[in-house]
């Protein structure tokens, strides 16, 4: 496969506080190729959000990032200057924020602000710059754009209001899109057309996408692989009918466990017990260590790496090869792996 | 909009109205005029017949209505310790006050917007931490002499020392009771400081004024310019720690938005998100206090004047209450009304301008 647009080795992410260094992103790796849209899953506070705005070079003080490297179209962007990171946002990193309500400068007409953008990333001329913004709200779905240009925010409904933010994200024709939740605050109809949207604009421009959200029935819409998170690590990570259809990380089969659907008779959803451990208090070992239904003593001491099975990760001692001895809880997958 | 102007012009009469009653109760019942007004070998007779003749025995309800006629046309009466009508002497006054008024005002909002940006944006520098104290020793130490400046110098210490957060937000806390300070406490200073001991500026008067169609300025003259500095800074220097701290919190405020964090994914450059974006949205609420303490700019000038002698309304309305002049205190409470009634106007048509959600009758048909 060629060289991936976005990579991430082993990014850490930390926040000192005067209680000691709390870890919220730990050690994770992925990459993202051209074209693709990647998933990224997992309950509030896996890091999913963080892992996102640190790579758009956002990430708010006092958090940091401890270690590791992102590279982009494999240049290093972890290291670079703010004024430097500021010419790679929006022209080669788009971003689109969860709320769409309030991503949009209220005194500002949106064109405006597409024409602020566009001006900001290229040498275009206001006439062009104004054309061009009609033409991407065209594109994004907004009808009647050469009108809708000079309407204000407000006047936008939230559907179209995330077509804006999306249109925003696109204007410099960005290789790769940062998607934080940004279906979350939508009606369930209006959520399926910007999924649409986001994937027919992947499809036409050839625009990576990190999808960050805690919905799964939103990845398996769009997503071409997934990353399920975990307490700030990655637990499992592969292509999305794999690990639907055949999850290997407890905590993945648990999420999958929880999810209706509709042609099975199942009398009750299955759900996780507990909750996500604090920052403050991850236990050693495997972090998913107390709620999984298959624990054993290593989980307890080691912590597990993603381990390849095949073209798809997961980070659990159940699928370690050089531990054979405990058959009894590994699963048949894992043996002929 | 029509409506909404139509609705606020309603208002303004009703408070208009509210005023001129209290200012007509002390005209008719805060001593007797006509014995301000007559010696003392007036007679009896000839004191009804001044009573009759000036329409006072006449009901409440006529006499108000024939007070608001009236000051509709700007007559206030007659001056008792001056003998000319109050309008006149007013209007000889005013522009005094109102070249006062307008260069504190410059000043406070120039300097106020600007630090209130600068502390802002610089709030974990050392420089942006300064001008903090610094006002806050400013305020403090003309609030009580010795005491303040101890505490001052405690803080800066702090401020320094600690460079944790908490301290700034302390010190903004504390100079809230900068923000109560006494004027005339800044301007005996300034004039002790200014004038006594430097001897640099003027500690009284105008200087020399030119005469423009009725209006004196004191703007075309060395000496009516620096004659201007030390009452402009002491009429100020209140507003502008007000504005200053409104600006910085606001500011704050706005930067952790939304739409400052989406204009910064946006990738557009520190200047147009902090002067483009953040600082328009944190003029909407600044524009309201800013525009009701222009009004108390005009209206603390009493205090300023009196401690500078300056010849404006103020200065009048301060020499009227001692010499229980009536007519020209009631004309002045009246004037006052009236410009904060303006100012209140002209801040909401303020908002219209900056706020587009208020434009209602163009929200929601933006498609038409």
């Amino acid at each position: 496969m060629a060289d991936p647009l976005l990579s991430v080795r082993n990014l850490r992410i930390e926040f000192p506080t005067r209680r000691g260094t709390l870890v919220a992103v730990d050690d994770i790796s992925f990459d993202i190729h051209q074209g693709e849209v990647l998933g990224v899953v997992g309950e509030s506070g896996a890091g999913k959000s963080l892992t996102g705005t640190s790579i758009i070079g956002l990430l708010e003080p006092p958090g940091r990032i401890a270690g590791g490297e992102i590279r982009l179209e494999g240049e290093r962007i972890d290291t670079l200057s703010y004024e430097k990171m500021r010419r790679i946002r929006g022209k080669k990193i788009g971003a689109i924020f969860q709320d769409p309500l309030t991503s949009l400068n209220p005194l500002y007409t949106v064109g405006r602000q597409l024409v602020e953008t566009i001006q900001t990333h290229t040498d275009m001329t206001p006439t062009k710059a104004r054309e061009r913004a009609v033409e991407l709200l065209h594109e994004v779905g907004i009808p009647a754009a050469d009108r809708r240009i000079d309407s204000y925010p407000h006047q936008f409904s939230g559907g179209m209001r995330q077509r804006v933010v999306i249109a925003l994200a696109l204007c410099a024709n960005p290789k790769l899109i940062i998607a934080d939740e940004p279906t979350t605050a939508l009606d369930v109809s209006i959520q399926a057309q910007i999924l649409a949207l986001i994937k027919k604009l992947c499809r036409e421009h050839g625009t990576a996408v990190m999808l960050v959200t805690h919905d799964m029935g939103v990845i398996a819409e769009t997503a071409h692989r997934v990353a399920v998170m975990y307490a700030g690590r990655i637990a499992e990570l592969g292509p999305v009918r794999d690990v639907i259809k055949h999850p290997k990380h407890p905590y993945t089969v648990g999420l999958m466990g929880s999810i209706p659907s509709i042609g099975h008779d199942l009398e009750r959803l299955a759900q996780i017990q507990g909750s996500m451990p604090r920052l403050t208090d991850i236990p050693p070992g495997c972090a998913y260590n107390p709620r999984c239904p298959k624990v054993f003593d290593r989980c307890f001491v080691d912590r597990p790496d993603p381990i390849d099975l095949g073209d798809h990760l997961a980070a659990c001692w159940l699928y370690d090869r050089a531990d054979a001895g405990l058959g009894s809880e590994r699963t048949p997958e894992a043996m002929t792996a | 909009m029509a409506a909404f102007i139509v609705r606020r012009l309603v208002q303004s009469i009703i408070v208009m109205l509210a005023v001129a009653f209290v200012s007509f109760s002390l005209f008719t019942y805060v001593g007797d005029p006509i014995n301000n007004m007559v010696g003392q070998e007036t007679t009896m007779e000839q004191r009804e017949e001044l009573r009759e003749r000036l329409g006072l025995n006449d009901p409440f309800p006529v006499q108000f209505a024939r007070f608001i006629g009236n000051a509709i046309q700007g007559e206030f009466g007659i001056s008792y310790r001056m003998a000319r009508p109050v309008e006149q002497i007013i209007a000889e006054r005013l522009p005094a006050t109102l070249e006062l008024a307008f260069v504190s005002a410059v000043f406070a909002l120039v300097v106020g917007i600007g630090l209130g940006i600068y502390t802002a944006l610089g709030r974990e520098s050392v420089a942006g931490r300064l001008v903090l104290s610094a006002a806050f020793v400013a305020t403090a130490a003309l609030f009580s002499w010795i005491g303040a400046a101890i505490v001052a110098a405690v803080m800066l210490a702090v401020t320094f020392l600690y460079r944790g957060k908490w301290v700034g937000s302390t010190i903004m806390s504390l100079s809230l009771i900068g923000v109560s300070l006494p004027t005339f406490l800044i301007g005996i200073l300034l004039i002790y400081v200014f004038a006594v001991e430097l001897g640099w500026l003027p500690s009284f008067g105008r200087g020399e004024v030119v005469s423009i169609g009725g209006w004196t300025t004191g703007f075309l003259t060395p000496s009516g310019l620096q004659a201007l500095i030390l009452p402009g800074i002491t009429l100020g220097l209140f507003q502008l720690t007000l504005i200053m701290r409104l600006v910085r919190s606001e500011m704050l405020e706005v930067l952790r938005t939304d739409y400052i964090k989406f204009a910064r994914a946006r990738g557009l450059t520190n200047r147009a998100i902090n002067f483009g974006h953040a600082l328009k949205n944190t003029l909407v609420p600044v524009i309201t206090i800013t525009g009701l303490q222009l009004g108390s700019i005009i209206a603390f000038a009493i205090i300023t004047e009196t401690v500078f002698q300056w010849p404006g309304v103020g200065l009048l309305f301060i020499i009227a209450v001692q010499f229980v002049d009536i007519p020209v205190m009631s004309a002045y409470l009246m004037m006052i009304a009236f410009v904060f009634v303006v100012i209140n106007l002209v801040v909401d048509l303020l908002y219209y301008a900056v706020d587009p959600r208020l434009r209602v009758e163009r929200a929601g048909g933006g498609g038409h």
